[in-house]
């Protein structure tokens, strides 16, 4: 009997408790809150994302370094030998380029499944669902860290350093590449339950969008100097280049890791290759804060999107 | 009292799509809306739970009632209206829905647990408790696709019970695993009540809403037909039931073939003595002349089942008009307290419903004896 009037009491008082309203309409800022308040559950889905893929190979997380690393082989192979750019440490450049695009496909194609695939939770559980999208961004980010890990690991075997000034720099990058991918995956995530083969368009898009990012080739050497002279309505052609809001990003890696403007080429003719633009630190850190800043708002209106869809996810699945 | 759920004027309507395009492709070569209708699945929907309370919803299928759960739970957004709840709230809609099978127990709990809401500390600090309740101390680094049912519902069931929320909504999980499972269940759900906590079940069982529940909520086509105590709100459920029941061709074993007009017995009380005889004159009226078993059913005022007749037993057989059937219990063994008695025809094969009535009237038993239990047993003894 004592015990039962102990934890009576340790009952909070229902005029304390918190309160939840459960309608059609949410707001943004109540958004925020269930998401902050379920932080511990987007570590654990993270994690156990990752465990789960893992688990059964005996290299385990290894193999998520094999598909970059085939990769950046056959981009390599293709553009440094057999076309022969002539660009020096072309793995580092290319290295740059492809951290950043992993972590766009990664996280956008991963999250753009994610409602559809977790269907047994999403019926029967209740957690704000935006979780979900965003452990796409988590799992990505820590594959991102195993290739950054490596790639540094492969500098400092070449003997190539970064722009060490420029370091801080990525952080922001970084940011604005999760706030963009974060939103671009819940849009997408909600999209996908009304209409299934959104990923498959996806897909295909996201190939498109690779090409249209200079990656494997430099935007300064290549689109910068072909486009400039082309002017639609009174705007340079390679400018359009930065409706993408990747190309910022990809640069600014490319600046801070590959560090060298001007380069000689291996070619037999030693040119001068002019690789990166010759913008400074101030306007990097400028871009980049714009970036975070765009992303932060497309976020937002990602949010509000998705609250107005989710809301027949558990019928519709 | 301060209501702790409160659900007002909430609808959910569903839109069914008929040869539904589900793709952007066919969307894109096939402009316009395609047919669809919409189901009405709760109809503005008011009732509010107060702390301490144990509610229980029932309906048929199709009546709304998950849909009704799900909102309250946060799971499906209501069309319109609102529901606030005041407390931290615990989904239990399903055992184990946030299992992944690839991964061990260990994993599982940790997994579960944040999604039921608790944080790492509060899980790694009831993580013994949870596997001692689940009995599963030497499984529980193994994955749980290797997992058994009943291990499985064990290990999911330890963790929601361990969740400490201030509301508990449950829907029809007791009815998984199996009997000392389900008793275990139970017995939880007794002690939450005893905590203070709102319980909030769902169940297509009256017999299990009665058990458990102070006050049930009927809800039919969506609507909230009843909100009042169990009994009177078992009573609509069932005259509900017995109403919509579908009608055979031939009207002659229809529900509603006879009117229970009055329950009486000859001495005009419902009060015994243990062991006594009780006689019970049931007045009706037979709509058409029909064959028939006579069925009574006794419950406890917990609401516990004590005794229901054999639905092909006591063959009764009418012609129009009214009729008074006589029903006599030479002895009835019963021990102290009152008993609800529910009575009436079922047909030929003793599964349809053709008469029924919910406590036409309440028994009162007195026993003198010093014997427990709901029965007073007579037992000889004898020693060689």
């Amino acid at each position: 009997m004592i015990k039962e009037e102990a934890s009576l009491s340790l009952r909070t008082p229902v005029d304390e408790r918190p309160v939840r309203i459960v309608s059609a309409q949410q707001s943004v800022v109540s958004q925020f809150k269930s998401i902050w308040e379920t932080r511990e559950l987007l570590r654990h889905l993270v994690f156990s994302e990752i465990k789960i893929k893992y688990k059964a190979s005996k290299l385990g997380v290894v193999w998520s370094m094999f598909n970059p690393a085939l990769t950046l082989a056959i981009y390599y192979l293709v553009f440094h030998i057999i076309v022969n750019n002539g660009v020096p440490q072309f793995v580092i450049f290319l290295s740059a380029g492809l951290l950043v695009w992993n972590f766009v496909i990664n996280s956008v194609s991963t999250s753009t499944g994610i409602v559809v695939d977790r269907a047994g939770i999403v019926k029967k559980v209740a957690f704000p669902r935006e979780i979900l999208a965003f452990s796409t961004i988590g799992t990505s980010l820590v594959y991102f860290g195993i290739q950054l890990g490596v790639t540094a690991l492969y500098m400092v075997i070449v003997h190539q350093a970064p722009i060490w000034s420029m370091l801080w720099i990525l952080p922001i990058s970084l940011l604005a590449l999760c706030l963009i991918c974060g939103a671009i995956g819940l849009f997408l995530s909600a999209v996908n339950v009304y209409m299934r083969d959104t990923r498959h368009f996806v897909d295909v898009f996201l190939m498109l969008w690779f090409w249209l990012t200079p990656i494997v080739y430099s935007y300064q050497h290549t689109v910068a100097t072909k486009l400039h002279s082309h002017v639609l309505l009174g705007i340079h052609l390679n400018d359009i280049f930065f409706i993408n809001p990747v190309t910022p990003i990809v640069m600014t890696f490319q600046k801070v890791l590959y560090a060298h403007a001007y380069v000689r080429a291996t070619t037999p003719d030693h040119s001068i290759l002019n690789m990166l633009p010759n913008w400074s630190e101030g306007s990097y850190v400028t871009m980049n804060l714009i970036l975070v800043g765009v992303g932060a708002a497309a976020l937002l209106v990602a949010l509000k999107i998705f609250g107005r869809l989710e809301g027949n996810f558990a019928e519709e699945l | 009292m301060t209501a702790v759920i409160e659900v007002s004027e909430v609808n959910k309507r569903f839109r069914i799509h008929h040869e539904r395009s589900k793709s952007l492709k066919e969307r894109i070569i096939h402009p316009g809306q395609g047919s669809y209708s919409d189901v009405q699945a709760l109809r503005d929907v008011n009732f509010s739970v107060g702390t301490q309370e144990t509610v229980g919803i029932i309906g048929r299928n199709g009546s709304g009632k998950s849909t009704l759960l799900k909102c309250i739970c946060g799971v499906l957004k209501p069309t319109s209206g609102q529901i606030l709840i005041r407390g931290t709230l615990a989904g239990l809609l399903e055992l184990g829905a946030g299992f992944q099978h690839e991964l061990s127990g260990r994993d599982n709990v940790y997994l579960s647990g944040s999604m039921l809401g608790l944080s790492t500390k509060t899980i790694d600090r009831l993580f013994d408790s949870i596997v001692e309740f689940s009995e599963l101390e030497k499984f529980i680094d193994t994955e749980v696709k290797f997992y058994s049912s009943g291990m499985y519902l064990r290990l999911a069931f330890s963790v929601a019970v361990n969740v400490d929320p201030d509301i508990l909504v449950i829907d029809e999980i007791l009815a998984v695993g199996d009997e000392r499972f389900a008793t275990k269940c139970i017995d939880r759900i007794g002690q939450f009540q005893k905590e203070g906590r709102t319980i909030l079940l769902v169940s297509h069982s009256a017999d299990m809403i009665r058990g458990l529940c102070h006050r049930a909520v009927v809800l039919d086509q969506g609507q909230v037909i009843a909100d009042g105590p169990t009994g009177d709100s078992i009573r609509v459920f069932r005259e509900r039931m017995l109403a919509d029941a579908p009608k055979p061709i031939e009207e002659a074993a229809s529900a509603g073939s006879a009117t229970i007009e009055a329950v009486t017995t000859p001495s005009g009380r419902f009060n015994i003595l243990s062991g006594q005889r009780l006689q019970l004159n049931v007045d009706l009226v037979a709509h058409h002349g029909f064959d028939g078993h006579f069925m009574m059913e006794m419950f406890s005022t917990e609401g516990k089942l004590v005794t229901r007749t054999d639905p092909m037993m006591n063959s009764v057989s009418f012609s129009p008009g009214p009729h008074r059937i006589t029903v006599d219990l030479p002895e009835v063994p019963l021990t102290d307290g009152d008993y609800d008695i529910n009575l009436g025809l079922v047909g030929p094969d003793g599964y349809e419903v053709l008469a029924w009535r919910e406590q036409v009237a309440k028994l009162q038993v007195t026993y003198n004896g010093r014997g427990a239990g709901w029965m007073a047993m007579p037992i000889e003894v004898s020693v060689n």
